[in-house]
């Protein structure tokens, strides 16, 4: 299902004044695609996921999964929180793991946050751990894994469900380059073989070879248009 | 509760930590729950073990607080009592705390005195020159059945020992004839029999007040005269007060270590909820992992203050009984977990946009 962020604006209250921190962004991201959003620290980068993943709501414009809409400046937490749940995949700069659980549990987390059976999605779990290439780790805790070991599991974990939209938040950002090179390669792949729309940020275009898009951000709007490769 | 559960294997060491603390404090609320029974029983056993309902004071004044040393009731008294519609007994009880010897030993009684023929004293009143001893009593003074001892410096023998342990101010209980008490333990007689108060068996339809007022007697119920004895009330705010610091001190304890907890996983928290958990599924898990320490603990504490309690039945005066454990433990759970919940409820103020931060 396509991504839409439609004429997007968020302003911040900043002191006396406001920030308008994504300033009427429009951008479509086809589903099965990656588009990377490069910018320079400050450019609006991070607040545009946050608008996309229902973290924060938009002073304007609105969200939209296919034709539907999802976000608005009026949706309520627990909405946000449920498209959160049910169609959205996030990917965080940090992996963000939960550190009691194991690397499999940690993708069975989101079958129990949707009240079923985490044993329910244990087949799809495995699938997804063997699909970046940490099968063998299932049990093991984040803290008995490397950096770029705990950012393949954030991803698997993003990933189950088969979220219609997956959100990747500098997924490259703690990694050297040939191993940043190879988490984008991973993510592009999974988010084609399973038709997911994927917005990806970074700041480092070295690493984006393998991404369908790019599209640069400056002061909150986006400079250059879409332009799938 | 997915997350909480693997919590407490994974920090299970904080876990052990708090949960020691709550076994150690549940055991002391336990036992002390059980002292304070077991005093109050041998503050007052005398009374409250009575087959009767009501107590009729006869107080100086009528405003007067009712008290087993001051109180006196006379013949007239207690023969008025036994025609007031809906008693079904009303029999004088002579009250005295005096000395009884025997083979040169002398130990602190309670002397009741009984008409012949009343229900009062277990297995039958004494008979003139004769006493009823309990256990308790005749292992203190080393006398059976048969036996001879002095109450007061009256001269009596012991028909029976009964096993009631009935005690009054701590000390036991010697049951004699009401002509016999007179020697000892009436006080300002004019000269007619009198008793201390008037024990009544009421069929709950007995006008108590308009009866008092006729008869010029305070009458409480059974329960409320255990405040006539003197030392009860002292004693037993003491061990309440205690037990009271106690349970607020757990529930203090309880809301510190998970309001510490909680701020150190404030960031798994927004994670969670940056990957959709509901504020509800958050509270839940968090509530539902404080109440398994808190009834794993206060179950375990419980259990040991229990086990040490009737160990320690011979030797100190502890009553074990559900109302001295599962009441107390189940307090400490509650309150305990509003500790908790007023700790845990920062989650519903943690932002999913904190997940966005690199940690």
């Amino acid at each position: 299902m396509d991504l839409h962020l439609n004429d997007l604006t968020l302003v911040y209250p900043d002191g006396d004044a406001v920030l308008t921190a994504v300033d009427g962004v429009t951008l479509h991201v086809p589903a099965g695609t990656t588009t990377a959003l490069l910018g320079p620290s400050g450019a609006g980068k991070s607040s545009l996921l946050a608008v996309a993943a229902g973290l924060t709501r938009p002073t304007s414009g609105n969200v939209a999964f296919g034709e539907q809409v999802v976000l608005t400046s009026s949706t309520s937490r627990a909405d946000a929180t449920r498209v959160r749940l049910e169609r959205v995949g996030i990917v965080f700069q940090a992996p963000q793991l939960i550190a009691s659980l194991t690397a499999l549990e940690q993708i069975e987390l989101h079958a129990h946050l949707g009240g079923r059976r985490p044993a329910s999605v244990r087949d799809e779990a495995m699938q997804l751990l063997d699909a970046v290439g940490l099968a063998e780790q299932a049990h093991r805790r984040p803290a008995h894994l490397s950096g770029g070991q705990r950012q393949r599991i954030a991803i698997a974990r993003a990933l189950v469900g088969r979220p219609d939209v997956l959100l990747v938040d500098e997924p490259t950002s703690a990694l050297d380059h040939d191993r940043g090179t190879l988490v984008v390669e991973l993510l592009t792949s999974l988010a084609h073989e399973l038709g997911a729309a994927t917005l990806l940020i970074s700041h480092d275009a070295s690493t984006l070879g393998s991404v369908d898009a790019t599209v640069r951000i400056v002061d909150g709007r986006l400079a250059e248009a879409d332009s799938l490769v | 509760m997915f997350v909480a559960l693997r919590e407490l294997r994974y920090a299970r060491g904080r876990f052990a930590l708090i949960s020691a603390v709550v076994v150690l404090v549940a055991a002391l609320v336990t036992f002390l729950s059980a002292l304070t029974a077991g005093l109050a029983r041998a503050s007052v056993s005398a009374l409250t073990d009575l087959p009767a309902d009501h107590l009729a004071f006869g107080m100086a004044a009528h405003d007067d607080k009712p008290d087993l040393t001051s109180s006196r009731v006379t013949r007239d008294q207690w023969e008025q009592w036994s025609w007031v519609s809906g008693v079904r007994h009303a029999e004088p009880l002579g009250v005295v705390t005096t000395r009884a010897s025997a083979h040169g030993t002398t130990v602190a009684v309670t002397a009741l005195g009984v008409r012949a023929g009343s229900m009062l004293a277990p297995g039958g009143a004494p008979t003139s020159g004769h006493v009823v001893l309990t256990q308790r009593g005749a292992m203190a003074l080393g006398v059976a059945g048969g036996d001879g001892l002095a109450i007061d410096g009256v001269a009596l023998t012991v028909s029976r020992v009964v096993d009631d342990d009935q005690q009054l101010a701590h000390t036991p209980v010697v049951w004699v004839w009401l002509d016999d008490w007179q020697t000892f333990g009436a006080r300002d007689g004019d000269g007619g029999p009198v008793a201390t108060v008037v024990a009544l068996d009421t069929d709950g339809s007995a006008m108590l007040p308009a009866a008092d007022a006729r008869v010029g007697t305070t009458t409480v119920p059974i329960a409320d005269a255990r405040s006539a004895v003197s030392s009860f009330t002292a004693e037993n705010l003491s061990l309440t007060t205690m037990q009271a610091f106690l349970v607020a001190i757990s529930a203090l304890i309880v809301g510190a270590f998970f309001t510490v907890w909680t701020i150190g996983r404030q960031g798994d928290v927004a994670v969670l909820k940056a990957l959709g958990a509901s504020t509800r599924y958050l509270l839940r898990d968090a509530l539902g992992q404080a109440a398994l320490v808190l009834v794993g603990a206060v179950a375990v504490g419980t259990a040991l203050a229990a086990a040490a309690g009737s160990a320690l039945a011979d030797v100190m005066p502890v009553l074990v009984s559900p109302a001295t454990t599962v009441a107390p433990a189940a307090l400490l759970v509650v309150v305990g977990l509003v500790g908790a919940a007023a700790a845990i409820a920062r989650i519903t103020r943690t932002d999913p946009h904190a997940a966005l931060a690199a940690r």
